[in-house]
């Protein structure tokens, strides 16, 4: 969060300085998400730390590992402040030269720097850099700014103070008026208002009830959940306290999936913290307010992420939804009236406590209020974490944010929501992203997920996946679901793989309304959306498939035929060194050939090839090639 | 640690203040020293260590200290270039830790500029 250069002057009127502690004069706050301990965050660390200290700078630059930072594309990441400079893809071996440079001799380190994509020119601060110039940071607040696993710098940024003020000055009904208030609507995907959810929980009388943190995040792709719960679990926490003295619960559950290792990891120490601190357990703040809270981890089906599912689960059964009403807030875990929300909602709520509804309402639009954190993958430029006001068009978020696709190839679509979600299409690339809006394509907000396809994408093997996923996870308890899914998938499969008849495209569309009408929770309720929004806005593809039996993308094995175009081969070579079945033959400088009998249709030549010769034609071409 | 208060928290906040202020950028002023390799052989390390100290044992939390290159006038090093929020920077020329103390106390903390060292004044600003 960055401040006006007033407010910040005010800011530092008040907390001028008294007790003196070690004064660093850099921080290097070094991202230690998953993405970046995959890439090699942990070594860079000690060979960074052993650089500052040969060259004696340990006690003038403090190395501070902090939770993900978002822009994994390019990890491992870190930022040097208070230059504000962020440096990419820092390796072991660059880190000798980028401590001389930079931390002795004060001149930021060129080549480690951000550049864009198109220009080769290096953009040394971060608020300048595209990805991070569009974002607004309220739940990311404190991503890449504090390390997760000392509660002392979670406090320094205002932490906790929003749970004294709602223990202390706050009736319960004061704190459900605020969040009812400020619109927020649950972040899982549904967008149910949160406000609502605890009004009518509080209202049931009973004697236990349960606040829970739903970390379950389940569709392929998306991340935005466990950054979260890595970077900053306090935030959770604190956000499950407040909601637990809005409802009159001493007892709560964050469920993760033990997929997540180190959110499980960080989540548990900032527990430890609390309870050692007071901030959970007995009498929190001397309100005379109790909340006990564990950690349920998860055994990853992806039908626990439904929240009777997940209450079952918790309970030790077998995560299976149940027909609701009784809707949890009256009979939840254990019977018992609970609240279930997502990690990111709750992250957001100390936020409002503190500074109110209306500060909440100013960003968003007036239904869909707020930001949402989004996690931005496939064919663009800069991939990873991002947090925007609702309503940011989603060409914003793919063109600038994401900085266009890859390679400079054409968009064709976005995939919005996982496999509850649907594909939206390029003529709907200016609609602003709300819940609202987002409905209308066919596709759901969902919990953030971001996929964007280019024109080597096939519409119907992308539909065809995220039904392998739902038919592989649906948990099998109701008919429409179960047997439905499998229905459509093997329609699917026989379009992919060339036993596609006309008249398929009307029944796929039939059964997938009926699943939607018939099914128990919203694993099956959402399940045939991948295909209806392909259909409806890709029909075409479907039909080339069918009839012509052509997948033009060239990503169907069986429907698709690749040759080289005579005319513009080069006879370079490239593809004859890329092909894995040793299928092209050709003489260096004149153009090649593709023996079809051996071709695998991997698409490897296609990739390859710099001067665009490859085509990719109709199955029946091969057949008038060879014979 | 033990049981926190409302209070606790205020208190922890502000002892970290110094270090989010680096971090997120809310400082009353900056201090730059040059450190291109001229003003490294004149002596800028030992000037810019001083200062930290200064800095340090005042327990001050929103003053910051950056390096930079040459300031481009090598015979004139170790220079340090002083920017107080919302007033024109100023450039110190020929300095050596004691002067540097002296700076901190007058110029930084009291809000004269120490006259008899200054080079220039009003020239580019960086924050």
């Amino acid at each position: 969060m960055r401040y006006k250069r007033d407010e910040r002057y005010k800011r530092n009127e008040r907390y001028n300085a008294i007790n003196a502690m070690n004064n660093f004069r850099a921080n290097i706050m070094l991202c230690a998400g998953t993405g970046c301990v995959a890439s090699g965050a942990t070594n860079v660390k000690s060979v960074l730390e052993d650089e500052l200290k040969k060259k004696g700078l340990e006690d003038e630059i403090k190395v501070v590992l902090t939770g993900c930072n978002g822009y994994c594309a390019k990890g491992p990441v870190m930022s040097v402040y208070p230059d504000d400079i962020f440096y990419q893809s820092v390796t072991t071996e660059e880190i000798p030269k980028l401590v001389e440079e930079h931390f002795l001799k004060g001149r930021p380190y060129e080549k480690l720097m951000f550049k864009e994509p198109e220009k080769k020119s290096a953009v040394p601060l971060m608020k300048d850099i595209p990805f991070f110039k569009y974002q607004v940071l309220r739940v990311l607040r404190n991503k890449g700014l504090i390390d997760p696993e000392k509660i002392e710098e979670y406090i320094a940024r205002d932490g906790y103070q929003a749970a004294a003020k709602a223990l202390t000055q706050m009736t319960p009904e004061d704190v459900i008026n605020v969040i009812k208030d400020s619109g927020i609507r649950g972040r899982g995907g549904a967008g149910f208002p949160t406000g609502m959810k605890w009004e009518f929980c509080s209202k049931v009388r009973s004697d236990v009830k349960f606040m829970l943190c739903n970390g379950d995040e389940g569709d392929p792709g998306a991340f935005m959940d466990r950054s979260v719960m890595e970077a900053d679990p306090h935030a959770v926490i604190e956000g499950m306290i407040i909601g637990a003295r809005a409802i009159g619960s001493h007892n709560g559950y964050i469920y993760v999936r033990a997929e997540y290792p180190l959110a499980v990891k960080r989540l548990q120490l900032a527990i430890d913290q609390c309870y050692e601190a007071g901030l959970l357990g007995k009498n929190i703040f001397d309100s005379g307010f109790d909340f006990d809270l564990e950690i349920y981890q998860g055994a990853g089906a992806f039908v626990c992420g439904e929240e009777t599912a997940l209450m079952r689960s918790i309970e030790g059964k077998r995560g299976m939804p149940r027909p609701r009403p009784p809707f949890p807030a009256h009979k939840g875990l254990w019977d018992k009236p609970s609240v279930l929300n997502n990690v990111e909602t709750l992250a957001q709520i100390p936020l409002i406590i503190m500074n109110g509804a209306d500060w909440y309402k100013s960003l968003g639009t007036e239904k869909s209020t707020g930001t949402k954190v989004f996690a931005l993958t496939g064919a663009v430029n800069n991939i990873g974490l991002i947090e925007v006001p609702m309503g940011t068009p989603l060409k914003t978020i793919i063109f600038d944010i994401g900085g266009g696709i890859k390679k400079g190839r054409k968009f064709k679509a976005v995939q919005m929501g996982g496999p509850s979600g649907g594909c939206i299409p390029e003529s709907l690339i200016d609609i602003p992203v709300t819940y609202e809006d987002v409905v209308k394509t066919g596709a759901i907000m969902g919990s953030g997920g971001m996929v964007v396809m280019d024109d080597n994408n096939c519409m119907v093997s992308t539909a065809k996946f995220f039904l392998e996923f739902t038919a592989d996870e649906s948990c099998g308890k109701c008919v429409p679901c179960r047997v439905g899914t499998r229905i459509l998938l093997d329609m699917l499969i026989d379009i992919t793989e060339g036993r596609g008849k006309e008249s398929d495209i009307e029944p796929l569309e039939d059964l997938g309304r009926d699943i939607i009408a018939a099914s128990l929770c919203g694993l099956g309720q959402t399940a045939p959306n991948p295909i209806l929004t392909t259909i409806r806005y890709f029909k075409d593809e479907y039909e080339s498939h069918i009839k012509d039996k052509w997948c033009k993308a060239g990503v169907c094995r069986s429907l698709c035929t690749f040759m080289i175009d005579e005319k513009t081969c080069t006879g370079c070579g490239a593809c004859m060194r890329a092909c894995p079945a040793k299928a092209i033959t050709g003489e260096k400088k004149k153009p090649h050939n593709i023996m079809q009998e051996v071709c695998v249709r991997c698409r490897s030549c296609y990739e390859t090839c710099k001067f665009n010769s490859i085509r990719i034609l109709p199955a029946s071409a091969r057949e008038k090639v060879i014979w | 640690m033990t049981r926190l208060t409302i209070e606790d928290l205020l208190k922890i906040k502000e002892k970290h203040q110094a270090e989010f202020n680096l971090r997120e950028g809310g400082y009353r002023a900056k201090v730059t020293v040059h450190m291109g390799t001229c003003g490294i052989a004149a002596g800028a390390r030992a000037v810019m260590t001083a200062l930290m100290d200064e800095i340090s044992n005042a327990g001050i939390k929103d003053v910051i200290v950056t390096t930079s290159g040459c300031a481009g006038l090598c015979a004139r090093e170790p220079m340090a270039t002083v920017e107080i929020i919302n007033q024109p920077p100023v450039k110190y020329c020929d300095l050596n830790e004691e002067q540097i103390k002296q700076i901190f106390k007058e110029h930084i903390m009291a809000g004269t500029p120490v006259e008899k060292y200054v080079l220039v004044a009003g020239c580019e600003t960086t924050y």
